[in-house]
C-alpha cells in the first residue's frame, strides 16, 4: 500500500522577523505527502498551516526565513533556481486559497486568468487553450463555461469562484494540489459541494492533495491521513481512520469535541477549548499547550514532547500524557 | 452606469454655474474703472460716463452678470476692446500651442514617472527605490522657475543646444517646433514626474500584496506578466486621477513657463489680458479655463468606471 | 468631486527612518534663515538697497562676501533680507489658510449636510481656477504689496486647509470619545473645541509646514514675474527673476537665491512630511 513519497517535509521552520520579536510559525515540521494520496493539516488559526503551505510552495513574505528542506520528486525546493521553480509550479505544484474574492484578480477576465496559465506552461495555441479553459469550467461544474470566459470573479458567486480558482490550479494537472482553507470563505450550504468536488477530481486524476483547515470534521472521510498542528508544530499524526478511532493527543479530543453534532440534544453547550494559542513571539519552555490542557502535568510545562509513534504504526503524537481511551467516533 | 453618470452631471452645473459666477465677479468688482482705462489721456467726465452707458457699465451688477450669461449660452463669450478678437478666436489661436505644450510635458513626466514606478515598486525598500523616492522628493522642493532657469542655462547659454525663448507653429516647421518646446516641456515634465511616480509606486506596493498576486506566482506566470498585466492595470486609478487632472491644470497653469520661454499660449494671453485689462478676453478665457478643468475632471471619473469593472457594475 | 480628493497612501515603512540627520539638517536651516531674518538689522550686513554703479556683477570679495548683483546692491544682504520677505509671507499667508480653513473644515465634518455639499462645493469651484492667474488678477488690480500678497495667498490656500481639516473631523467624529461627549449632553461647541480640535491640530499642522513651502514658492514665482514682492524690496523670486538677464556672464546671481529657496522650500517639505508620515499612523490606530 505504500505510495511513493511525492512531497517530504523535512524539519522545516519558518521564522518571521516581526518588531515585537522573532515569530516563529512553523517550528521543526515533518511531514509525507504520497503521490495519490490526501493529507489532511488542521489546526486554530495561527497554527501555523498557512504559512506551512507558503513555505511549501516557496510564496513566504520576503522578510521570512525558511530552514529544512523540501523535497519534491526529489528536488528540494528550496534550493532550486527561480526559473526552474517556476517551471514546476502548475504543472507540478498547484494551490487553492481560501477566498476567491481576494486570490482572483478582480481587473481581469476569467479567460483570461485561465488561459495565462494554460499558455504560460503548455504548448498550446490560443484556440486551444480557449477550448480547454471552457472545458475545464464544465469539469468544475460551472453552467454556461463560455460565458464565463469574458466575465470578471465579482460577477460570480462565492462558490462558482471557487470553482474557477479550482479549475486554474487543475488546468495544467498538477502532480500535488495544496488547497488551503477551501471553503472558510463560502457558504455551509456550498461547502459540501466544493469539498466534494476537490475528492472526485483529486480522484480521477491520481493527483497528491493536502487539504487544510481548521475543522476536523472536514478531513473526516476525505483525507487518507491526518496531522494536527498546535503552536507552529505537528502535535499528532495518523492516518485518518486510526486518528478518529484512538486519538492520542488532549488537543484533537477537545477540537473533535468543539465540532457541532446533529445528533447533540437541543441547547446542548459546545464544549470550547478555554484559553488562547500562546503568543509565537514568546514560545513556551514545555508543551504549547499545557496551560489548556485537562491533563497537564509538572513535567508538560518543563519539557517540551517530540513526535513518537504510538503503537499502531505510522501514528505520531508529541505528548507525555496522551489519552488512554479510544474515542468513539466512527470517520 | 448610466445612473453614476447622471449623478455626476448634475453636480457638474451648479459648479460651472458658480464658476462663472466667480469669473464675472472677479473681473468686475477689481478696482479700476475700464472706461477710464479705454479712453485713457482722451478721457472726460462725458466721454467716460458715454462709453460706460455703451458699455453697459452703468448697469447693476447683477444685470450684467445674467446679460454676460445669457450671451454665453448663445456662444457669444464677447470681443476684446483692445485686440478686436471675440474671446473665442483668441483662445482658439493660443490653444494649440498650450495643448501641446501639456501634452509633452505629461508625456514626459509619465514616461520618467511611470517606469520608475514600476521598478521601485518591484524592489520596494532596496537601494535603487530609497534613491529613486529621495530623489523625487527633491524634485517637489524645485520650482517650476527654478527648473526653468537651470535648464535655459544648461542647454542654451551653455551648450547652446537649444533656443531659449521663441515659437514656431507646427504646421509651419515641425522641427523647428519641436525645438522650441523641449526645454518648457521639459522644465513641466521635471516637474509632473514625482507626484506620477509617487502615486503608481504606492499603488503597486499596496497591489503587489494581494492574495491574487500571490496566487499569480504560484501559477508560474513570468515576472514581467506579473507586474504589467496583474500588479499594473489594478494600480492605475490613481495614476490616471492624477494625469488626467494634471492635463487639466496645464492647459491654462502653465503661466511661468509660457512667460519664461515666451510661448504664446492660453496662460500667456490671459496675463496679457491682466496688464492690459482687457476685461472682455480675462473674463471669456479664465471662464473657459475653468470649465475646462472642471469637465477634464468629470473625464477622469468617468475613466474611473472603465478601468474599474467593479464600479461598472455597481460593486465598489 | 471625487477626482479632486486624492489621498496618497503613505508607507510608512521606507518614511520612518526619515527621522535622522536629513530631518535635522533641515530643522537646522530653518532656524538659521529664520534667525538671520529676523535679525538682518542687527547684523552687520550692508543695506540691500544701495547701489554701488562702480561694482556692478562683481565677484566674491571681503567687501561683499557674495558679490554684488547687477545694480551694485550687495548680494548677501540682498539674500537675508530676501529671507525676510519670503518667509514673513510664507508663514503669514498659511495662517489664514489653516485658519479660516481649519476652521470650515472641522465645521463642515462635524455638521455634515448642505451645510458641508455647500462648502465642499465652494472649494471646488475654487479649485477649478490656476491660483497663479487669480493670484495675478488680483494682486494687479489691488496693488503690490507683502499685505495684499500674503492676503491673496492666505485666501488661495483656504480649500487645501479645509481639506485636511475636514478628512481629520471626519475620521474623528466617529469615534468612541465623540459618541461619549455627545451622550453626556456636552454642546457641539464643547465637542468641537475640546475633543476634536486637539486631534485635528496635529495633521494640520503637518500639513502647515508643507503650506509654508508652497507659499515661499508661489510668492517666489509671484516675485520672479515682476508681480510678487514690490521692487526695491529683494525677494528670492525677484532675485532670480533679475538673474535671469545675466546668465551669460554672472550665473550665481541667478542661482544663489535658486539655491537657498530650494534649500529652504525642502526643508519645510520635509519637516511637514515627516510631522505627516507621524501622525497619520496615529489616527489609523484608534
Amino acid at each position: 500500500m505504500t505510495a511513493p513519497v511525492l512531497l517530504s517535509v523535512e524539519d522545516v521552520a519558518v521564522d518571521l522577523p516581526t518588531p515585537r520579536g522573532n515569530l516563529r510559525a512553523v517550528d521543526h515540521v515533518d511531514l509525507e505527502v504520497a503521490a495519490g494520496r490526501t493529507l489532511g493539516i488542521v489546526g486554530e488559526s495561527g497554527c501555523g498551516k498557512t504559512m506551512l503551505s507558503r513555505a511549501i510552495l516557496q510564496l513566504l513574505p520576503k522578510r521570512a526565513k525558511l530552514a529544512g528542506r523540501v523535497l519534491f520528486d526529489g528536488q528540494d525546493l528550496l534550493r532550486l533556481g527561480s526559473s526552474a521553480l517556476r517551471k514546476l509550479r502548475a504543472r507540478s505544484l498547484a494551490v487553492v486559497f481560501q477566498d476567491p474574492m481576494t486570490s482572483l484578480n478582480p481587473v481581469l477576465t476569467i479567460g483570461t486568468q485561465l488561459i495565462e496559465t494554460l499558455m504560460e506552461h503548455l504548448v498550446i495555441d490560443l484556440a486551444a487553450a480557449r477550448a480547454r479553459s471552457i472545458a475545464l469550467l464544465a469539469e468544475v461544474g460551472i453552467p454556461a463555461p463560455e460565458q464565463r470566459l469574458m466575465q470578471y470573479p465579482h460577477e460570480l458567486s462565492g462558490g462558482m469562484r471557487q470553482r474557477v480558482a479550482l479549475a486554474i490550479a487543475l488546468s495544467c494537472e498538477p502532480k500535488l494540489l495544496i488547497a488551503d482553507e477551501p471553503t472558510t470563505a463560502l457558504d455551509v450550504t456550498i461547502q459540501a459541494q466544493i469539498l466534494d468536488l476537490l475528492a472526485r477530481e483529486q480522484r480521477r486524476r491520481h493527483m497528491a492533495m493536502i487539504l487544510i483547515t481548521h475543522d476536523l470534521g472536514i478531513v473526516a472521510g476525505r483525507t487518507d491521513e491526518v496531522a494536527v498542528m498546535y503552536a507552529g508544530r505537528v502535535v499528532e499524526r495518523a492516518p485518518t481512520q486510526a486518528l478518529f478511532k484512538s486519538m492520542r493527543m488532549p488537543y484533537t479530543q477537545a477540537l473533535l469535541a468543539a465540532i457541532p453534532k446533529l445528533d447533540a440534544p437541543p441547547h446542548a453547550p459546545l464544549p470550547a477549548i478555554s484559553g488562547r494559542p500562546p503568543d509565537p513571539t514568546r514560545p513556551l519552555e514545555g508543551c504549547s499547550f499545557s496551560p489548556r490542557c485537562r491533563y497537564a502535568a509538572a513535567r508538560c510545562q518543563r519539557e517540551k514532547p517530540v513526535l513518537r509513534e504510538a503503537e499502531e504504526a505510522e501514528h505520531h503524537y508529541a505528548c507525555f500524557n496522551p489519552l488512554k481511551i479510544t474515542a468513539g467516533l466512527s470517520a | 452606469m448610466l445612473g453614476f453618470l447622471a449623478r455626476r452631471l448634475v453636480y457638474l452645473v451648479p459648479v460651472l454655474l458658480a464658476v462663472s459666477l466667480l469669473t464675472f465677479l472677479i473681473a468686475s468688482l477689481l478696482p479700476g474703472d475700464l472706461a477710464y482705462v479705454i479712453l485713457g489721456d482722451q478721457a472726460t467726465p462725458e466721454k467716460v460716463a458715454a462709453l460706460r452707458h455703451d458699455m453697459g457699465l452703468d448697469q447693476p451688477i447683477w444685470w450684467r452678470y445674467l446679460g454676460w450669461l445669457g450671451h454665453l449660452l448663445e456662444g457669444d463669450l464677447g470681443r476684446s476692446f483692445r485686440t478686436g478678437q471675440t474671446v473665442l478666436q483668441a483662445v482658439t489661436e493660443r490653444l494649440p500651442v498650450s495643448i501641446e505644450l501639456m501634452l509633452l510635458a505629461e508625456t514626459i513626466g509619465l514616461l520618467i514617472g511611470v517606469p520608475l514606478a514600476i521598478m521601485c515598486a518591484a524592489r520596494a525598500g532596496g537601494a535603487f527605490d530609497r534613491f529613486v523616492t529621495g530623489t523625487a522628493f527633491g524634485m517637489l522642493s524645485v520650482p517650476t522657475f527654478l527648473s526653468a532657469i537651470l535648464l535655459i542655462y544648461l542647454f542654451a547659454v551653455q551648450l547652446h543646444l537649444l533656443p531659449a525663448t521663441g515659437y514656431v507653429p507646427l504646421a509651419e516647421d515641425p522641427f523647428g517646433n519641436l525645438r522650441f518646446f523641449v526645454l518648457p516641456a521639459l522644465t513641466l515634465g521635471l516637474a509632473e514626474w514625482p507626484t506620477i511616480m509617487r502615486v503608481l509606486r504606492s499603488d503597486m506596493i499596496a497591489t503587489l500584496q494581494e492574495d491574487y498576486i500571490a496566487l499569480a506566482r504560484a501559477k508560474g506566470l513570468k515576472p514581467s506578466r506579473i507586474l504589467f498585466v496583474h500588479a499594473l492595470k489594478p494600480s492605475s486609478l490613481t495614476l490616471v486621477t492624477v494625469t488626467g487632472i494634471n492635463i487639466g491644470r496645464l492647459i491654462g497653469g502653465a503661466v511661468i513657463v509660457e512667460q519664461v520661454f515666451a510661448l504664446p499660449g492660453i496662460g500667456r494671453l490671459i496675463v496679457g489680458a491682466i496688464y492690459t485689462r482687457d476685461l472682455v478676453i480675462l473674463q471669456g478665457a479664465v471662464l473657459l479655463v475653468a470649465a475646462g478643468f472642471v469637465a477634464v475632471n468629470f473625464i477622469v471619473d468617468m475613466l474611473y468606471a472603465v478601468l474599474d469593472p467593479r464600479i461598472r457594475h455597481g460593486h465598489a | 468631486m471625487a477626482t479632486l480628493e486624492l489621498r496618497i497612501r503613505e508607507d510608512v515603512t521606507v518614511r520612518s527612518r526619515r527621522l535622522g540627520l536629513l530631518f535635522w539638517l533641515a530643522i537646522g536651516w530653518i532656524i538659521l534663515i529664520f534667525a538671520v531674518a529676523i535679525l538682518a538689522d542687527v547684523l552687520p550686513f550692508p543695506s540691500p538697497t544701495d547701489m554701488d554703479m562702480l561694482e556692478k556683477r562683481a565677484p566674491f570679495s571681503t567687501e561683499h562676501w557674495l558679490g554684488t548683483d547687477g545694480l551694485g546692491r550687495d548680494e548677501l544682504a540682498r539674500l537675508v533680507f530676501g529671507a525676510r520677505s519670503s518667509l514673513l509671507v510664507g508663514l503669514c499667508a498659511p495662517v489664514i489658510g489653516v485658519v479660516i480653513g481649519g476652521a470650515l473644515g472641522m465645521l463642515a465634518g462635524y455638521f455634515r449636510g448642505r451645510f458641508e455639499a455647500l462648502l465642499v462645493g465652494s472649494a471646488d469651484v475654487l479649485l477649478a481656477f490656476p491660483p497663479l492667474i487669480l493670484a495675478l488678477a488680483i494682486t494687479a488690480y489691488l496693488g503690490q504689496s507683502i499685505l495684499n500678497l500674503t492676503l491673496i495667498l492666505g485666501v488661495l490656500g483656504v480649500p487645501a486647509f479645509m481639506r485636511v481639516a475636514r478628512a481629520a473631523t471626519l475620521a474623528l467624529s466617529r469615534r468612541e470619545f465623540v459618541i461619549a461627549a455627545q451622550a453626556l449632553g456636552a454642546t457641539h461647541a464643547r465637542i468641537l473645541l475640546r475633543e476634536l480640535l486637539p486631534n485635528v491640530v496635529l495633521p494640520l499642522t503637518a500639513f502647515f509646514l508643507v503650506g509654508v513651502a508652497i507659499t515661499v514658492v508661489a510668492e517666489g514665482a509671484l516675485s520672479f514675474l515682476g508681480l510678487g514682492v514690490p521692487p526695491p524690496t529683494p525677494s528670492w523670486g525677484s532675485m532670480i527673476g533679475e538673474g535671469r538677464e545675466s546668465l551669460d556672464i554672472a550665473p550665481r546671481l541667478a542661482f544663489l537665491p535658486a539655491i537657498t529657496m530650494f534649500l529652504s522650500v525642502l526643508s519645510f517639505n520635509l519637516v511637514g512630511d515627516t510631522l505627516r508620515a507621524l501622525t497619520d499612523p496615529r489616527q489609523g490606530a484608534l
